[in-house]
């Protein structure tokens, strides 16, 4: 792995502002941690757009076919139950009295499948030591991660980052 | 800036009043039922846009929302509508009742009338003709004088500036929030339920909210594109466009859900006095019943779902069509089987009548939104609005 460096800047105005030109010079922004949201980030950083939104919709699939399976085999294929003086031999004429059943398992799946996927993505699991490069960054501080192509221009690339405004420059839990 | 009234606004509107005119004395000379059945269904149906907007409106007031400032002239535009559909739904009712609400008819009441009818006596103390009429007028004034309200403080904000207005109309939006929650069910149970006044729902009121509300938001959705594509509101940006297109995807399943809570309880429970109402639907209008729940769910639920497709201003167009289609369908099958009973169609009298209210509503619209500033001048959260990026 290469190696990692953390800017540190008290101001979000000043970050936003400091990402384009420190990408124009050929710093190599990982991610960027912070106390809150900050509008537009996301689009000036470049990332790519999260796909937790396809995850759900095919959890959620997953939850209404089992909950479709599991509602036809209960009630019409293994014990069909006279409820109401409902047809109880077909699927189709009694599935207004399913339908809560399979929205519920729909989104049981999604909901779960969703959290599921985004801790296990963003490596937070019980028992993990967080990703935690400064600690102030839950509070008040914003904080940069840039990674290093060449150990050797560490020093050089520290003093770009002190000049477009950051507090300081560190290496992980130092 | 404001609107310029273009020739095709008006050339629209006025084809459409003049389509609508010819088909109301077409209805009338051919079968005066189904006429009174439209007019009812049609006037209703525009003003629950209007409504909607005027709804919403309210919402963002109290809420203090940013976002919207630049599209709140669209819907105080919406809401200068309602005056006229107030007067209309008083008009309607006062000519036509005796064809449209068969409980405002002497006999049921008379206890030595054969057709003495102890279901409707019983709601006598409700549903009659002196209360029913202040109903009616409360609600077209109540309405309408908000809506109005609303938009006069905004243009006064305009020229004086501050908070003022501002907090004023947060004032206002509240009262009228209050006020709308009972009378938006109220008005729906006299209105459209008291059409088969011997059948009663508990959830009629929300569910004919929830369709008022998702056909206004398809409007409003739709004209902002329309002023965006015509060179107007400059700073409205795809972000703009996708929350409203998330009110509509949300709302529509907002609709499909009291749709279906009302349906199933009352199809579980096969209860003869509720499940009249669905039966004599399904039993004769089975297309328009099954194409309704079809429409208003599964074309906003699949087609808006992507939150890209809430970006693209013709998918939007497109699917608010389709939708506002839907919605036409879900009052029709509110209102027409109970006044026209089983052989009520869809024909150029239904269509027609709605061509008319749709003329007039867009008429007044333009109308209204060409004598004010498009964007509010003095709005303390407009900065928010023309930075708005989700």
């Amino acid at each position: 792995m290469s190696k990692q460096i953390f800017a540190i800047f008290n101001d979000e105005d000043v970050l936003m502002k400091s990402i384009k030109p420190l990408r124009g010079t050929g710093v190599n922004i990982k991610n960027v941690f912070s106390p809150f949201p900050i509008h537009g980030l996301d689009t000036e950083l470049g990332l790519a757009r999260t796909r937790i939104s396809i995850c759900a919709f095919l959890y959620g699939l997953t939850g209404l076919s089992l909950a479709v399976l599991m509602t036809w085999y209960m009630m019409i294929s293994d014990w069909p139950m006279d409820i109401g003086g409902k047809p109880n031999f077909s699927y189709y004429k009694n599935i207004p009295a399913f339908v809560p059943v399979l929205f519920e398992s729909t989104v049981l799946c999604a909901a779960h499948g969703m959290v599921i996927t985004f801790y296990l993505r963003s490596k937070l699991l019980p028992g993990v030591t967080a990703f935690v490069p400064d600690v102030r960054m839950t509070d008040d501080r914003f904080v940069m991660q840039v990674e290093l192509e060449d150990a050797a221009t560490e020093e050089q690339i520290t003093a770009v980052l002190i000049q477009h405004g950051a507090e300081e420059v560190k290496e992980y839990g130092k | 800036m404001n609107y310029v009234i273009t020739k095709n606004n008006k050339t629209l509107s006025f084809v459409l009043m003049g389509v609508g005119i010819l088909s109301i004395v077409y209805g009338f000379a051919t079968d005066s039922l189904r006429a009174w059945g439209s007019l009812l269904m049609s006037n209703f149906y525009v003003m629950a846009i209007a409504l909607a907007g005027i709804f919403f409106l309210a919402v963002q007031y109290v809420a203090e929302v940013g976002w919207s400032v630049q599209i709140k002239r669209v819907l105080m535009a919406m809401g200068t509508y309602l005056p006229y559909a107030g007067g209309f739904l008083i008009l309607i009712f006062v000519v036509g009742h005796h064809d449209l609400y068969f409980w405002t008819h002497h006999e049921y009441y008379d206890k030595a009338s054969p057709d003495y009818d102890r279901l409707l006596d019983g709601k006598h103390a409700f549903l009659n003709m002196p209360f029913y009429i202040t109903r009616l007028v409360l609600y077209a004034g109540i309405w309408s004088y908000f809506a109005l309200m609303l938009r006069k403080e905004s243009l006064k904000e305009d020229i004086v500036g501050g908070v003022i207005n501002y907090k004023k109309s947060v004032k206002l939006s509240a009262i009228f929030l209050v006020l709308f929650a009972v009378s938006s069910s109220t008005s729906a149970w006299d209105i459209l339920m008291s059409i088969d006044a011997h059948w009663f729902s508990t959830l009629f009121g929300w569910y004919v909210f929830a369709g008022m509300f998702v056909s206004g938001l398809t409007v409003i959705a739709m004209l902002v594109i329309y002023l965006k594509r015509s060179g107007y509101l400059p700073n409205v940006n795809d972000s703009h466009i996708h929350d409203l297109g998330k009110f509509m995807f949300a709302f529509s399943i907002f609709w499909t859900y009291l749709w279906f809570s009302q349906f199933m309880l009352i199809w579980y429970a096969n209860l003869p006095e509720e499940v009249a109402y669905y039966a004599f639907r399904q039993d004769h209008f089975k297309a328009i019943f099954v194409l309704n729940f079809l429409i208003n769910f599964f074309c906003p639920f699949l087609i808006l779902m992507t939150r890209d497709s809430k970006r693209i201003k013709g998918l939007i167009l497109f699917i608010g069509s389709i939708m506002l289609i839907g919605h036409w369908l879900d009052v029709y099958l509110i209102v027409m089987p109970g006044v026209v009973g089983d052989h009520a169609t869809v024909g150029i009298t239904e269509v027609g009548t709605t061509c008319f209210f749709a003329g007039l509503f867009l008429y007044v619209f333009f109308n209204s939104l060409s004598k004010a500033p498009l964007v509010p001048k003095n709005h303390p959260m407009l900065g928010e609005s023309l930075h708005h990026q989700i």
